[in-house]
């Protein structure tokens, strides 16, 4: 018997049975599209926590103070002293693999200008720190060296400080805000950067040089962080090595001893986002999977009725000349048909789903085209795979009993 | 002498069940020869449903050879016997085994879906040419739900009309119909025998041993009398003088 006539007579026999067939193929559509929608969300996070990771600099490095214990208690960062600037200039001028490194010292207090108030951080800063988190100056420039070697009362603002405290709309260059009662004159405005993955207003910050925030703010000498960029990200571990081994033989630490500060690449911190991503990503998906599942037993359950119901209509088939083989092919093509009709249903109503997640939700999705290919290609084998007992079970009747049965 | 279809030569049946042997068929010779119309009668545990399944080739024998229009069906396989049944022989069952919601033509065609020498059109075409010759030309596209059970059988006799069969099997073909319909299914059964066509009708029914040629009579699976039937009667005239129900 030729596929075509099959076709026809498992065509036949699903449209004899339309809602059954719906049904059962509802499981199948539920199965496949709930796999691409949950695959598109868990992958469009993914994508946007990387980019936003490599927004913020993906060849940053972070070096803070601690990783010390004391009599076997753990410091907290901020209270250590461990980095002073003689570590920060040992790295400007002993290590190969950076491309900007800055001093970090900062200072929450808060901002007033005029009648507006609000809270907020200023970091104390090098020219490097532009580079290194990605930021650039829209309006006027960024402070010079000189007015780092000065410890000038100047500062550059993002754009959230801009909106919330110049509430009229004047130009905020050249004006004089307070933080913490010291003045500082506003020099320059950063170009917006909008929300990181953390939900973090990246545009909510204020620099000014490094020097003025250790004298005139927090009267300290010692500093609360480097960051610095490695020239590219690939070298990012040489760099953290590089830098690891110059502050051990800085503060003069023994073989034996642990290391007084802690590095940090957003690399790792990148990996560690993934990975969490990939979790999530792997937990969706195999619960849709399970959905997918339960939806290829519905087709096993509705053939192997279907098989019972029809044993006469097998007898009859044998009996005017199908062989085994046709049975089995007519009841593996009806289940085949149901799983690929609903995969093919269930992708477009999942690639549809994920874009309404997207445009109702605002959810970041990106849909995989393997995974459109994966599902497909997993229902037609459910489809086989659970189409094949029944159809088998069919193809064995024996046409004598099978024609007689009640 | 005619073209021997049918020759069975020491046919034997066995079958186990749990320790005891149930011998079906013992010892059974005959020879069918083209257009002879035979009436195979028995009561029931005479062994003619084992008879009807080894002639129909859906059961092999324990012993003995069975040649279907030449050839030797005893050693064939499950596969073979199947392309046999689908050239050779016509089925006619008690209870029509059409398919449900399908039409009289598609009833028809199907023993053609398996030969794979038939295409489309060739199978309508032989399809509608069955059902013209059953007398139901104008009932084409009628579904098997939509037919009486007199149009029923004719379906499905037109369906073992279709392959040109060497022998129609019928399997108590009368049993689920009434006496009026049931004449009118012989008549049919008659003038296909009067074309030429071989039948072999299994009934435990004696009445219907008058209308055909020759009458096997099994009993205890063995072959009791096997007679010519001298006075073959007319189906066609007792159905005339069957009253007209008006209901």
């Amino acid at each position: 018997m030729n596929i075509t006539n099959l076709l026809k007579i498992a065509l036949k026999a699903l449209s004899n049975n339309k809602m059954r067939g719906f049904l059962t193929m509802l499981g199948i559509i539920i199965g496949v599209a709930s796999v691409i929608t949950m695959l598109a969300i868990g992958q469009g996070s993914k994508k946007s926590i990387q980019s936003q990771i490599s927004e913020m600099g993906s060849n940053m490095i972070m070096i803070q103070p601690g990783g010390d214990t004391r009599g076997g208690v753990r410091q907290s960062a901020s209270a250590m002293e461990t980095l002073k600037l003689t570590d920060y200039e040992s790295i400007v001028n002993e290590t190969r693999y950076l491309s900007a490194v800055s001093p970090t010292v900062n200072s929450s207090g808060q901002l007033i200008y005029g009648a507006n108030n609000k809270p907020s951080t200023v970091y104390g800063v090098n020219q490097d720190y532009l580079e290194i988190r990605r930021y650039s100056v829209s309006d006027g420039n960024m402070f010079t060296e000189q007015e780092i070697a000065s410890a000038a009362k100047v500062c550059i603002v993002g754009k959230t400080v801009v909106d919330e405290l110049f509430t009229n709309g004047e130009n905020p260059i050249g004006k004089v805000i307070r933080f913490n009662k010291i003045p500082f004159q506003i020099i320059g405005v950063l170009t917006s950067k909008g929300y990181n993955s953390m939900g973090m207003d990246q545009d909510d910050i204020i620099l000014a040089p490094y020097t003025t925030i250790q004298k005139r703010v927090l009267a300290i000498t010692h500093i609360q962080g480097i960051n610095a960029s490695a020239i590219k990200e690939e070298y990012t571990p040489q760099a953290i090595d590089e830098i690891g081994e110059l502050l051990r033989r800085n503060h003069k630490l023994k073989e034996t001893d642990d290391d007084d500060f802690t590095i940090r690449s957003m690399e790792e911190l990148s990996s560690m986002m993934t990975s969490t991503m990939n979790i999530l990503t792997i937990l969706l998906a195999s619960v849709a999977g399970i959905s997918l599942l339960v939806g290829g037993i519905g087709i096993m359950n509705i053939m192997y009725v279907s098989v019972t119901e029809r044993t006469r209509e097998i007898g009859l088939r044998m009996s005017i000349g199908a062989k085994g083989m046709d049975i089995l092919a007519q009841f593996l093509i009806e289940s085949i048909l149901i799983s690929v009709t609903g995969g093919v249903i269930g992708v477009l109503f999942g690639v549809s789903m994920a874009l309404l997640v997207n445009l109702g939700l605002n959810f970041p999705i990106y849909i995989q085209p393997w995974s459109v290919i994966l599902s497909f290609a997993v229902c037609t084998v459910t489809g086989v795979f659970f189409g094949w007992y029944p159809a088998k079970k069919a193809a064995q009747l024996d046409p004598i009993e099978a024609i007689r049965f009640e | 002498m005619t073209k021997e279809i049918i020759k069975l030569e020491h046919i034997s049946r066995d079958f186990h069940v749990g320790d005891e042997t149930v011998h079906a068929l013992r010892d059974v010779s005959f020879t069918i020869c083209e257009g002879e119309f035979v009436t195979i009668m028995g009561t029931s545990g005479s062994g003619k449903s084992t008879l009807l399944n080894t002639l129909g080739c859906l059961d092999t024998p324990t012993k003995g050879e069975y040649y279907l229009d030449g050839t030797s069906v005893r050693t064939m396989g499950k596969n073979a016997r199947a392309t046999l049944r689908n050239r050779k022989i016509g089925f006619v069952f008690q209870s029509y085994n059409l398919l449900p919601k399908t039409t009289a033509i598609e009833n028809v065609e199907l023993p053609l879906m398996y030969n794979p020498s038939y295409s489309a059109s060739a199978r309508k075409g032989k399809a509608v040419e069955s059902l013209k010759a059953v007398g139901l030309g104008d009932r084409l596209n009628h579904k098997s739900n939509q037919m009486s059970g007199g149009q029923m059988q004719r379906v499905a006799i037109a369906r073992a009309l279709v392959n040109d069969p060497a022998v129609i099997l019928a399997d108590e073909a009368t049993g689920n119909l009434d006496t009026r319909t049931s004449y009118d299914i012989l008549v049919l059964f008659q003038r296909l025998h009067a074309e030429g066509r071989t039948i072999i009708f299994v009934t435990h029914n004696p009445e219907i041993a008058h209308y055909s040629s020759r009458n096997i009579l099994l009993k205890d699976g063995r072959v009791v009398t096997d007679t010519m039937n001298e006075n073959v009667q007319s189906a066609a005239e007792v159905l005339a003088t069957l009253p007209v129900e008006n209901d």
